[in-house]
């Protein structure tokens, strides 16, 4: 019995040392992250990970305006990973996009730096188009008619379905002001791609074996003529056709990197399948929660500080224990938020603050039954195992109860983008894992080496065992 | 002396109706009286509309503010000041702000009424149909906790006679937590301006978390008394257990405090409404768990729910 009592302190010494080093923000050896291979690559830099209310950014909710009762569940997940690849090319980390209920999309960018830019990559529904610039193109940002979205018409129909050739039908009338389209984005292979060219920078793309042809036919028949990009009506920026082009070819121009990503993104993804409108932004200033997390931190360690102090007054060599098993407690938490990862928020931190009191309650419970049974005339070595089997059911009971609450809670944040809600709810769930994992773990393998082979007399020692 | 414990329960009864009536009261004024007619401030989370924080690098004026915003259209911004007056942090709620007009306004707050810091600065919109979806959905939450957890400790008590007694009692005696915490909320909405948001949705069904866990540990010690001290009178079993178990009461009650005051008192303006309305709750329901749940069981055995009777019941 002692020496697996033994082996269990080594095991809680060795847990909390690994776990205090995985808490610890300090930047950890490649070959220390890649054994964490269940997290996003892009993302495993063992740290904990701030949330939008800690380290700022922006969070939109999207919802379609189709009207509820067709499904659409294949459609929305399709416009998810569409908005997704939009949001990834950003080239923030720790973009989140995620479906919620049957309706909606949240799109959570922590740290992002440019929001207009990106509220208008998430929004981008459209129609891309290639239209004739004729000889004075409008100038980017103008919102012109074109032939295709007037009637469908194409100088060049690419399928039975996109578009019909343009012909000098009479219904027609205001031509002078009418763009004629060449092509749509259908003919884009979605593989376009930002490059640096000596400070400048351009988009490559490429055209689909079919369109090649006529892509070919046009080019060389427009030779030093501005081709239109047409987004949703609107002029994206309208390049001179350097040249005749058969499978692909460069965009240059008066682009930031910036601007070229944003652009190569619009070709690639440029239309969702299903029409979606921003109904709720929150965007938060970086440095807001800095300061909130800095000081529930310093909080927290005063809190913990005469909580711990408390339990030793109140408590002594038990109690003393139960300050130790916090520590241990703490530690495994921190470590857990790293492993998962779980991307800690301030109702987070506030949630794991609570399970650290659920924690203190499962070892209260056991302390006062351990005085009870003393009292009652059990050995230190009967009372120690009899504490621990006769607090559990309360113990059980209780931390069930509110397991189910918070079950409900992170259903509920879940469903409604309440992520605060959700957050709270996941760190709750956790820490009442984890307290009742330090409880039975790593309380009782204390005080069984404490009391297990003490001498009787220590029954008697008000200093350790107070009243 | 025993027996007064749980006889003197008519004074615990009404020290609760002291503590919730003015908070009824509140939510009562607040629904007659405000133009909302909700019970709480509401934020924007369950309140369509637009709401800016404002952090300026400079002295900013509430009449230089409400000239902007007007001039983009909304009639009557509700503006208010957050934080020490050094701190020059605003808040400004809306009708839903397009997304466009948003960058547009703080431009244009920056060059006429006091530069922005932008990094300290946060936008929020919500739609309404989101908002009233929200808001129901809280509802079902709250009501889901609580039938969850009455059927649980309908389970968790299946051996002791009458479990059903143990689980109403103990909904009663969350039901006492929320409406102190919910009444409270409404007079410090009267007196402080504050709003409901969704951490204080998190709050309360976290009470109702602690306020049952609080009741099942004296209720698991009477089931447990219930087997040892067959044949003693019920309200002795109980006062006995209630006795028993009123240390780990006093002393979690007391652990929990050094938290939410260390908390309230540093941890600064964003988690102090939170803070405030769990310390509230927490209070509140080791209160209602010795003194109202723990009573109300006995009142019910004895069929008389004031203590006035001489009444005693075996189980």
């Amino acid at each position: 019995m002692r020496e697996r009592n033994l082996i269990s302190l080594v095991i809680i010494i060795a847990l909390s040392a690994l776990s205090l080093y995985i808490a610890l923000p300090v930047e950890k050896p490649d070959v220390i992250k890649s054994l964490a291979f269940w997290q996003d690559p892009r993302a495993r830099d063992l740290q904990i990970k701030q949330g939008l209310d800690l380290k700022g950014g922006l969070q939109v909710l999207l919802t379609t305006s189709i009207e509820s009762g067709q499904n659409i569940t294949g459609t929305m997940e399709t416009a998810r990973n569409i908005i997704e690849r939009r949001v990834n090319s950003l080239g923030t980390t720790e973009a989140s996009v995620q479906l919620q209920g049957s309706d909606r999309i949240l799109v959570e960018l922590p740290g992002v730096n440019d929001r207009q830019l990106a509220i208008e990559l998430i929004q981008k529904t459209g129609l891309l188009e290639f239209v004739d610039g004729g000889f004075s193109p409008p100038p980017d940002g103008t919102p012109i008619s074109t032939t295709y979205s007037l009637y469908r018409g194409l100088q060049y129909p690419q399928t039975a379905a996109v578009g019909k050739a343009i012909t000098d039908s009479g219904n027609i009338t205001n031509t002078a002001d009418l763009f004629q389209t060449a092509f749509t984005g259908e003919i884009l292979e979605n593989n376009a791609q930002p490059q640096a060219n000596t400070g400048q920078f351009a988009v490559n793309f490429s055209i689909k074996p079919a369109a090649q042809k006529s892509f070919e036919e046009y080019t060389g028949k427009h030779i030093r003529q501005p081709l239109c990009m047409v987004l949703d009506g609107r002029v994206l920026s309208c390049p001179i056709i350097q040249g005749v082009l058969n499978s692909g070819g460069q965009i240059t121009g008066r682009f930031t990197a910036e601007e070229a990503r944003a652009l190569a993104v619009t070709l690639n993804y440029g239309s969702l399948p299903i029409p979606m409108k921003i109904d709720t932004v929150r965007d938060i200033g970086a440095t807001l929660g800095a300061e909130s997390v800095r000081r529930s931190v310093i909080a927290g360690i005063i809190g913990l500080s005469v909580l711990a102090l408390f339990l030793i007054l109140y408590y002594r060599l038990p109690g003393l224990i139960g300050a130790f098993s916090l520590v241990a407690f703490a530690l495994f938490s921190l470590a857990l938020f790293v492993l998962m990862p779980i991307t800690l928020t301030l109702p987070g931190i506030a949630g794991f603050l609570l399970s650290i009191a659920t924690a203190v309650d499962a070892n209260i419970l056991v302390f006062e039954r351990f005085k009870e049974e003393l009292r009652g005339g059990r050995t230190l070595r009967g009372a120690v195992e009899s504490a621990f089997n006769r607090a559990w059911s309360s113990i059980r009971d209780s931390n069930v109860s509110t397991l189910l609450t918070c079950v409900i809670l992170f259903l509920f944040g879940n469903v409604f983008g309440a992520s605060a809600v959700k957050g709270f709810a996941i760190n709750l769930i956790m820490g009442i894992m984890m307290s009742l994992f330090v409880t039975m773990f790593v309380t009782r393998t204390l005080m069984r080496l404490a009391f297990y082979d003490a001498k009787p007399e220590m029954k008697e020692n008000k200093v350790l065992l107070g009243i | 002396m025993l027996f007064n414990l749980i006889r003197n329960r008519r004074y615990y009864f009404a020290l609760s109706l002291l503590f919730i009536l003015p908070g009824l009261l509140a939510m009562l004024y607040n629904v007659v009286a405000t133009p909302s007619h909700t019970p709480w401030k509401l934020s924007v989370d369950f309140r369509p509309g637009s709401r800016f924080v404002l952090k300026f690098n400079s002295e900013a004026s509430e009449d230089k503010i409400r000239a902007v915003f007007t001039q983009y259209g909304f009639n009557n911004p509700e503006i208010s000041r957050l934080g020490a007056a050094n701190e020059n942090l605003w808040q400004v709620r809306t009708d839903v702000t397009e997304g466009d007009k948003v960058q547009q306004i703080r431009d244009t707050l920056s060059k006429s009424v006091a530069p922005l810091d932008e990094k300290q600065s946060s936008v929020e919109s919500v739609s309404p149909k989101v908002a009233s979806e929200v808001t129901r959905a809280a509802f079902q939450a709250v009501i889901a906790a609580s039938l969850v957890v009455l059927f649980f400790i309908w389970w968790a008590f299946r051996k002791a006679p009458h479990a059903i007694r143990y689980s109403i009692c103990a909904i009663i005696a969350m039901l006492h937590d929320v409406l102190i915490a919910a009444g409270m909320m409404a007079l410090f909405g009267i007196l402080f301006n504050w709003e409901v948001d969704a951490l204080f949705l998190t709050a309360m069904l976290t009470l109702i978390g602690f306020s049952v866990q609080d009741t099942i540990v004296v209720y698991d010690r009477i089931r447990e008394n219930l087997t040892r001290r067959r044949g003693e009178p019920f309200e002795q079993i109980v006062t006995r257990s209630m006795l028993e178990t009123l240390h780990r009461s006093l002393a979690i009650s007391l652990c929990n405090i050094f938290v939410m005051v260390a908390l309230l008192l540093f941890g600064g303006a964003s988690i102090q409404q939170f803070v405030a309305v769990m310390l509230i709750g927490l209070v509140s329901g080791t209160y209602s768990s010795i003194f109202n749940a723990v009573p109300l069981v006995v009142a019910w055995a004895e069929r008389d729910f004031w203590g006035t009777k001489n009444k005693t019941a075996l189980v």
